[in-house]
């Protein structure tokens, strides 16, 4: 009953107004910093194919518990994508609240930015247009990702770029992750004032000259790894090297007969 | 060396059935220390009595004369010509408020409601007694309490806020700065959950995001980011 009072009124029983506004905004928040975080991580991950193809099979099965499992599990790598996709819906539902919500909105915004021409409220278009793409992009990586955990390899995440023909769309995805994540995690700082000091203006100066440094390295780096992987899959599609040959997947390779 | 600037201003009158909006380009000359002000009035005078604009003080200190200025919000008695150096001004209104005529918009009442909506007084409960000193406070915590009362309501951090472009019931950061002035002021009885009741929703604290133009075009430089910051720390840690 009090569910359907504070749903009609947006109050609750006692005639307060709803908690619920600011736990959205907490979680939007506490979801986007996880995720921000997380994709910093993932990036070091996937980029160990520029160290070699052994190292990037040793992370790959590492995550797949070969640390205390005899056989590693890709099953394990599922859970956690499956977590992360959780997690990943969760925020965006909640950003989709700040979103415009028809034409009028959008056209009053976009014409508010383009004649005003300051950084945030550029920056903010950005990731809403980033955020609206990893809808679809971003769920298709991540569904992708927990169906085909045991493909993540030195072969299979390269044969995916090339053969499968998705280097441009983790191209699109790779610009839409790093200008969102970085954005956001510069807006969680501002927003709560995290950092802050005594001097909030030079403090802001700085963490956007930090934000805009970790936004090139980041896609510096996804750029080489991205490239990494559609040279190799280039390679093994055109029989130029041996398949690599040292996991479990080039036998699941074998036994669909690919 | 004097130029010729040239002021390009949006003319529209929403009340007439025949006006259309449209922008009309002034030539003038530029003179020392000609403000938009100045340049404004020489234009009224000069080229077109029909041109409606506001002023009051012409230093910064009433907030009448906000505009849009090459698109950016700003104090048209505190802006230089010489600051634009293509000698190309264009003026719009400010959004958000109701358009009156021109670059004349009505920010007087959007203020009042503004005012009313958080609560803009002290809030006591005892009778005071005027005729006695009021209790006094920490000299800091005044300094950084009386600092957000330097605020004019000029209506530039709303015109700057793209939050509140979209979202017409947002009450933008001079609403939130207001709210953090008598959140800190000892003056003043209300709790965090009082203020919760005013500001506390997507309409208020949780709807800013966080995209400080407010911040950087505020006339006063109140310190914004961090006052709606502050807020938004109290009110989000309520259980």
């Amino acid at each position: 009953m009090s569910d359907l009072i504070e749903g009609f009124l947006g109050k609750t029983v006692d005639g307060k107004k709803s908690r619920l506004p600011a736990k959205l905004d907490y979680y939007q928040s506490a979801t986007g910093l996880f995720l921000g975080l997380f994709m910093w991580g993932h990036m070091f991950f996937v980029s160990s194919i520029l160290v070699s193809k052994d190292f990037m099979h040793t992370v790959t099965k590492m995550f797949e518990g070969s640390m205390f499992l005899q056989t590693p599990q890709p099953l394990l790598v599922s859970g956690v994508v499956a977590l992360v996709f959780a997690i990943f819906i969760v925020h965006a539902m909640l950003g989709m609240r700040k979103l415009p919500s028809n034409f009028r909105q959008f056209q009053a915004y976009r014409t508010h930015m383009q004649m005003m021409k300051h950084d945030e409220t550029t920056m903010w278009f950005i990731q809403a247009v980033t955020g609206f793409a990893m809808f679809f992009l971003g769920s298709a990586h991540l569904f992708m990702m927990m169906t085909k955990a045991d493909e993540i390899g030195p072969f299979g995440s390269s044969d995916r770029m090339y053969s499968d023909f998705m280097w441009p769309f983790y191209l699109v995805l790779l610009f839409a992750v790093e200008l969102h994540g970085s954005i956001g995690l510069y807006r969680l700082c501002v927003k709560w004032g995290w950092f802050e000091g005594d001097n909030a203006k030079q403090t802001r100066a700085k963490l956007k000259k930090v934000k805009w440094a970790i936004t090139v390295f980041f896609l510096g780096l996804g750029l080489l790894t991205l490239g990494a992987y559609v040279k190799y899959g280039y390679e093994y599609s055109n029989g130029l090297v041996d398949k690599y040959n040292s996991a479990t997947q080039i036998e699941k390779f074998l036994k669909v007969g690919k | 060396m004097s130029r010729t600037i040239t002021i390009r201003a949006m003319k529209y009158n929403p009340n007439s059935k025949i006006s259309k909006p449209h922008f009309a380009e002034y030539k003038l000359e530029e003179t020392d220390g000609m403000t938009l002000f100045i340049a404004l009035t020489k234009i009224r005078e000069t080229l077109d009595a029909d041109l409606s604009f506001d002023f009051v003080c012409r230093a910064g200190i009433c907030g009448s004369c906000g505009m849009m200025v090459n698109g950016t919000p700003k104090l048209a008695c505190r802006t230089l010509t010489k600051d634009f150096p293509d000698g190309v001004i264009q003026l719009m209104p400010l959004p958000a408020f109701k358009l009156l005529k021109d670059l004349s918009v009505d920010t007087g009442n959007w203020m009042n409601e503004m005012s009313k909506r958080v609560e803009s007084w002290i809030h006591t409960n005892h009778q005071p007694d005027i005729s006695k000193l009021e209790a006094p406070m920490e000299p800091k915590l005044a300094d950084e309490t009386f600092e957000l009362d330097r605020c004019i309501e000029c209506g530039i951090c709303v015109a700057a806020c793209g939050t509140k472009l979209m979202r017409p019931n947002f009450i933008g950061a001079v609403g939130l700065n207001r709210v953090a002035r008598f959140a800190m002021d000892p003056h003043d009885n209300r709790t965090d959950e009082d203020f919760y009741e005013l500001v506390g929703d997507d309409d208020g604290i949780f709807g800013c995001m966080s995209l400080l133009a407010c911040e950087d075009n505020c006339p006063k430089h109140l310190p914004l980011q961090s006052k709606i910051a502050y807020m938004r720390r109290k009110l989000a840690a309520l259980r």
